[in-house]
C-alpha cells in the first residue's frame, strides 16, 4: 500500500465550466479541509456532479484554479489527481462481476512481477484496505452475488487503498437502504478521524446533517450557501436548494372508505413467505424494508414479473391468476419499476413511444398504430404529467425527473385499479419529486390503490396512509399512518 | 388524470411536426440512399450497358431471393437476435420439396407445403433455442445451418435432383410488365414486413425488445412468443427463397444456399443501418442496402472486375456504410452541438 498522504486543504477559487455559452458552474470558491467532512448538496442539474469531476480531475475547469496546501493542483486526469492524493466514488457502482473482489479493486491497474499479475500481493493489499474499513470479506471470490451495499464497500476500499488525503462521495446512498448507509456513514466517520477530508454528496438530507462538518449548498450552478452544519435544519437546506419553501407534511387525502380493489393472500415465494394485505380503494400504502429484504421481490411478484409459488391475488373479489405481466395488466395491476433505466425505459427511443409501448397492442381496436393514436396519447400525458422537454427526442435526453414523469406518464395511459411504484423517486431533484408527490396523491383520490416501496423512510411516512413492514422476506406489521413513526417503522425493519 | 400541473401550450401545429418527421427519417436514411445513387450515377458513366431496362430488371432478378431472406433477417436482428442459418434453410427447404417429390412421389403442391414446413419447422427451432434454451442466438443458428447444410447433402448423397415439373421451372419465365414475378414477390415479402414493422403493435414492438428485453417484458410485451414467431417467419422466408432458387436453377442443387448468400443477407441489413446490437433498423434501409448490393455485384461485373475482388469492395462498402451511417454522423453532431450550445 502507497504512503499516506498528508495534504492539509485543497482549495479552489472561482471555478467555472461552461458548455458552449451556457455556464453550469459559476466562479465558485471550494475547500475542503483534513479531517473534516463538507456535504455538497443541490437539486439535479445544479453543478455538484461538475464540480466534484473537476476536483477529481474527469473534467477541467474553463476558469479558475486549485490548489493543494498552496501548491498549484490541476489535474489533468483521474489518475493525475489519485496521484495527487485525491480520489472519486462514484454514484452507480460499476464492478465485473466475473471477477473477484481483489481484481475488482485494483482493476487498471494489476499488480505485475516478471510479467505475471502478482496475485499473492493483490490479494493482501486487497484484504488489508477492507479490514482498514473493518470489513471482512475474501478478496478471491468473485463480486457475483455480492449485495449492492457490500460491493459499495468494495467501491470504497478500493478508492482508499492509496490513502488518499481528500475523497468525493457522489451520492453513495443512491441505492442503499437505510442499515446500508448507515455503515457508509460510519466508514466515513473513520476515514475522518484519521484524518482524510471528504466531500459528501447526497440527496438525503437527514445523511449530510448527520455526517457533515459544514454544507455546501449549490443552485444553477452558483454556491447560494455556506453553513456550519450545526447552524442549519433541514428546511433551510430546502429552502436553499429550491429557493422557495415546500409544504412537505402535508396528509394525503383519506381514502374513500374501506372497499378493497385487491387483496393478496398467502403469497409465497423463494425470496419471501405469507404475505397478506389488503390493498383498498384510494388508498395509499406504503412498504418500508432494508435492502434485500424482499420489498422489491414481493410488489414484482404481484406486477407479474416473476413468478411466485403459492398464494392468491384477489381484484375486485375475484381470484386472477397472475403468471406475467400481461395477466397483471389485464388485472389492471401495474407497476413502475426501481431502476428506470434498466427496466423502465428504452432510453435511445422517444418519450412518446416509450409511454405507448404497452398500449400499442391492447388500445388501439383497428390493429394498426397510426401516428395519430401516437399523437394523441404524447399530447395527453404531457399536459396530465406536466413533463417538459421534447418528447420525440429520445427519452434519455431529458433531466432524471423528466424520465420518470414519462415512465409514470407510460403507466397513467390507462387508469390503472393497482398502481405500483418501486422507488418513484430515485435519482429525482426536489422539484420533480413534489411534483411526483402530488401525482400520486391525485391517483389516490381518484380512487387507484397505489403501493410506495422506498428505500427512503420519510417519502414513505409522508405519502402512506398504511406502512407495511418487511424485515427477511416477512411481513412485520401494516401500522396506521398515526402508528408508523420512523422509530417504530426502523425498529421493524432490523427486527 | 386531475394532475395538470400547469397548462402547456401546445408546441407545433400538426403539419411542421409531419414535416420534421419526414425530415428525420430521410436523414435516417440518406447514407445508404445516397451510397445508392452515387453508384448507381458512377457504373451507369463507366459501362454503357448498366442503366438499360433490361439490365435494372436483371439486378432485380438477381437480388430478389437476397431480398426475401434480408426482410426475414432484419426482423431478427431488430430484435436483437441473428439468424446465420437461413440460406442453409434455403437449400434444405427445397431440396425436401425435391426430395418428397422425385422419391416420394408426391403430388407437388404438398411437396412445396412440406417444403415451407421444413423452414418454418427450423425457424421454430431456432427460436425455442433462443427463447426458451437461453441459447445465444449466434451459436444457436450457427448449430442449425451446420445441421441443415449437412441434411440437404445427405438427403441426396450429394447430387443434384432434377426433373421438376415444367409449370415450376416455367413460373421463372413468366414475366409481367417485362418483370419476372419473383421481383413482386420480394416487393410484396418487404412492403408486407415493412408495414408490419411500422404499424403493428407486435412489429413495433421489435424495436423494444431489441433496445432493452427486460423493459418490454415489464411492459407487457410477450417477448418470448414474437422471438418464436418472428425466427420462425425468417425460416418460413428462407423456404420461399428456396423456391425462387429451386425454380430458376431448374434443379435442387444440395450445393444451393451457401455462405456467400448469408453473408449478402447480412450485408444487405448492415448496410441498410440496423445495428446488430439491436433496437435499430428499417425495411426500406434494407431494400436499400439490397440494391447497393445488386448494383454493385452487376456494375462490376459489367466492368470485367474479378468476381474473387467483388467480396474485397462489398466489404469496403459495409464499413464505409456504417461509418457514414452511425459513427461520423455522430462525431459531427456532437461538435456541432458543443459549438452551438
Amino acid at each position: 500500500m502507497s504512503e499516506a498522504n498528508t495534504a492539509r486543504t485543497l482549495t479552489g477559487t472561482a471555478l467555472t465550466k461552461r458548455y458552449g455559452g451556457n455556464a453550469v458552474l459559476r466562479a465558485v470558491d471550494f475547500s475542503i479541509a483534513a479531517g473534516s467532512v463538507v456535504g455538497l448538496i443541490g437539486e439535479n442539474g445544479a453543478g455538484k456532479s461538475t464540480l466534484s469531476s473537476i476536483i477529481a480531475g474527469i473534467k477541467r475547469p474553463d476558469d479558475g484554479a486549485m490548489t493543494i496546501d498552496d501548491r498549484p493542483y490541476a489535474p489533468a486526469s483521474p489518475i493525475d489527481a489519485l496521484n495527487s492524493g485525491v480520489a472519486i466514488i462514484h454514484q452507480e457502482i460499476k464492478m465485473i462481476p466475473e471477477l473477484s473482489v481483489a481484481e475488482n479493486m485494483f482493476l487498471g491497474r494489476l499488480p505485475v512481477r516478471r510479467g505475471r499479475v502478482a496475485t499473492r500481493e493483490m490479494v493482501a493489499d486487497a484484504r488489508a484496505a477492507l479490514a482498514d474499513l473493518g470489513v471482512t470479506l475474501d478478496p478471491r471470490r468473485p463480486v457475483a452475488g455480492l449485495s449492492t451495499a457490500t460491493q459499495q464497500e468494495i467501491e470504497i476500499a478500493r478508492a482508499i487503498i492509496r490513502r488518499p488525503a481528500f475523497v468525493i462521495f457522489d451520492e453513495p446512498s443512491a441505492s442503499l437502504g437505510r442499515h446500508e448507509t448507515e455503515r457508509v456513514l460510519e466508514q466515513i466517520d473513520l476515514l475522518r478521524s484519521r484524518g482524510t477530508g471528504v466531500v459528501y454528496i447526497s440527496h438525503r438530507l437527514d445523511e449530510v446533517l448527520r455526517i457533515a462538518d459544514r454544507v455546501v449548498c449549490l443552485r444553477d450552478g452558483s454556491k447560494v450557501g455556506e453553513w456550519d452544519a450545526r447552524d442549519i435544519d433541514r428546511e433551510g437546506m430546502i429552502r436553499a436548494m429550491v429557493g422557495r419553501d415546500l409544504a412537505r407534511r402535508e396528509a394525503p387525502p383519506p381514502p374513500h372508505g374501506h372497499e378493497v380493489v385487491a387483496s393478496v393472500q398467502d403469497l409465497s415465494s423463494s425470496r419471501f413467505e405469507n404475505i397478506t394485505v389488503e390493498l383498498r380503494r384510494g388508498e395509499i400504502l406504503g412498504v418500508s424494508g432494508l435492502v434485500g429484504s424482499g420489498r422489491t421481490e414481493i410488489v414484482r411478484a404481484l406486477a407479474g414479473a416473476d413468478p411466485f409459488d403459492s398464494g392468491e391475488v384477489l381484484v375486485e373479489g375475484a381470484p386472477v391468476k397472475i403468471r406475467s405481466v400481461p395477466d397483471a395488466i389485464s388485472a389492471g395491476i401495474y407497476m413502475v419499476p426501481e431502476d428506470r433505466k434498466a427496466q423502465g425505459l428504452n432510453l435511445n427511443r422517444t418519450s412518446a413511444e416509450n409511454m405507448a409501448l404497452p398500449w400499442e397492442s391492447r388500445l388501439v381496436p383497428s390493429g394498426f398504430v397510426t401516428t395519430r393514436f401516437l399523437d394523441r396519447l404524447k399530447r395527453r400525458m404531457a399536459s396530465e404529467v406536466d413533463i417538459r422537454g421534447d418528447l420525440d427526442r429520445p427519452v434519455g435526453l431529458l433531466s432524471g425527473g423528466n424520465q420518470q414523469k414519462v415512465l409514470l406518464a407510460k403507466w397513467l395511459v390507462r387508469i390503472p385499479k393497482v398502481l405500483i411504484l418501486d422507488e418513484p423517486t430515485r435519482g429525482v431533484d426536489v422539484g420533480a419529486k413534489e411534483a411526483i408527490y402530488e401525482i400520486i396523491r391525485a391517483l389516490a383520490a381518484r380512487g387507484v390503490a397505489v403501493v410506495v416501496v422506498s428505500s427512503e423512510l420519510e417519502e414513505v411516512l409522508l405519502l402512506s396512509h398504511r406502512v407495511m413492514v418487511v424485515a427477511a422476506g416477512r411481513q412485520r406489521a401494516i401500522l396506521t399512518r398515526e402508528e408508523a413513526t420512523p422509530e417504530r417503522v426502523m425498529q421493524l425493519c432490523v427486527s | 388524470m386531475a394532475t395538470s400541473l400547469t397548462e402547456r401550450p401546445t408546441a407545433l401545429p400538426a403539419s411542421a411536426i409531419r414535416i420534421t418527421q419526414v425530415k428525420s427519417r430521410l436523414k435516417m436514411l440518406s447514407g445508404p440512399l445516397i451510397g445508392l445513387v452515387l453508384l448507381i450515377a458512377v457504373m451507369s458513366f463507366l459501362s454503357p450497358v448498366f442503366l438499360t431496362t433490361n439490365n435494372l430488371i436483371n439486378i432485380l432478378v438477381q437480388v430478389s431471393y437476397i431480398g426475401i431472406m434480408a426482410a426475414g433477417a432484419t426482423l431478427i436482428i431488430i430484435l436483437g437476435g441473428i439468424d446465420l442459418s437461413v440460406s442453409a434453410v434455403l437449400g434444405l427447404s427445397f431440396m425436401v420439396v425435391a426430395v418428397t417429390y422425385q422419391n416420394l412421389g408426391w403430388p407437388f403442391w404438398i411437396c412445396i407445403i412440406v417444403g415451407l414446413a421444413t423452414g418454418t419447422g427450423i425457424g421454430l427451432l431456432n427460436g425455442v433455442l433462443v427463447a426458451f434454451g437461453k441459447v445465444q442466438a449466434f451459436i444457436a443458428t450457427l448449430a442449425t445451418m451446420f445441421a441443415a447444410t449437412g441434411l440437404s447433402l445427405y438427403l441426396t448423397n450429394g447430387t443434384p435432383i432434377l426433373g421438376l415439373p415444367d409449370w415450376f421451372l416455367g413460373l421463372s419465365q413468366v414475366r409481367l410488365l417485362g418483370v419476372s414475378l419473383q421481383v413482386y414477390l420480394m416487393i410484396v415479402v418487404v412492403i408486407i414486413a415493412a408495414l408490419w414493422l411500422k404499424y403493428r403493435p407486435a412489429g413495433r414492438s421489435l424495436y423494444a425488445i431489441g433496445s432493452n428485453e427486460e423493459v418490454a417484458r415489464l411492459s407487457g410485451i410477450r417477448v418470448k412468443l414474437l422471438q418464436l414467431r418472428v425466427y420462425a417467419t425468417a425460416g418460413f422466408l428462407a423456404a420461399v427463397a428456396g423456391l425462387v432458387v429451386g425454380a430458376r436453377l431448374n434443379a435442387a442443387q444440395p450445393s444451393a444456399g451457401n455462405s456467400s448468400d448469408l453473408l449478402s443477407v447480412i450485408a444487405a441489413v448492415v448496410i441498410g443501418g440496423a445495428s446488430l446490437a439491436g433496437g435499430v433498423g428499417s425495411m426500406w434501409g434494407t431494400f436499400v442496402g439490397l440494391l447497393i448490393i445488386g448494383v454493385l455485384n452487376n456494375g462490376l461485373t459489367l466492368l470485367n472486375v474479378s468476381p474473387h475482388l467483388q467480396p474485397v469492395v462489398i466489404g469496403a462498402v459495409i464499413i464505409l456504410a456504417v461509418l457514414s451511417d452511425g459513427r461520423l454522423l455522430s462525431i459531427f453532431r456532437v461538435r456541432s452541438r458543443r459549438q452551438t450550445a
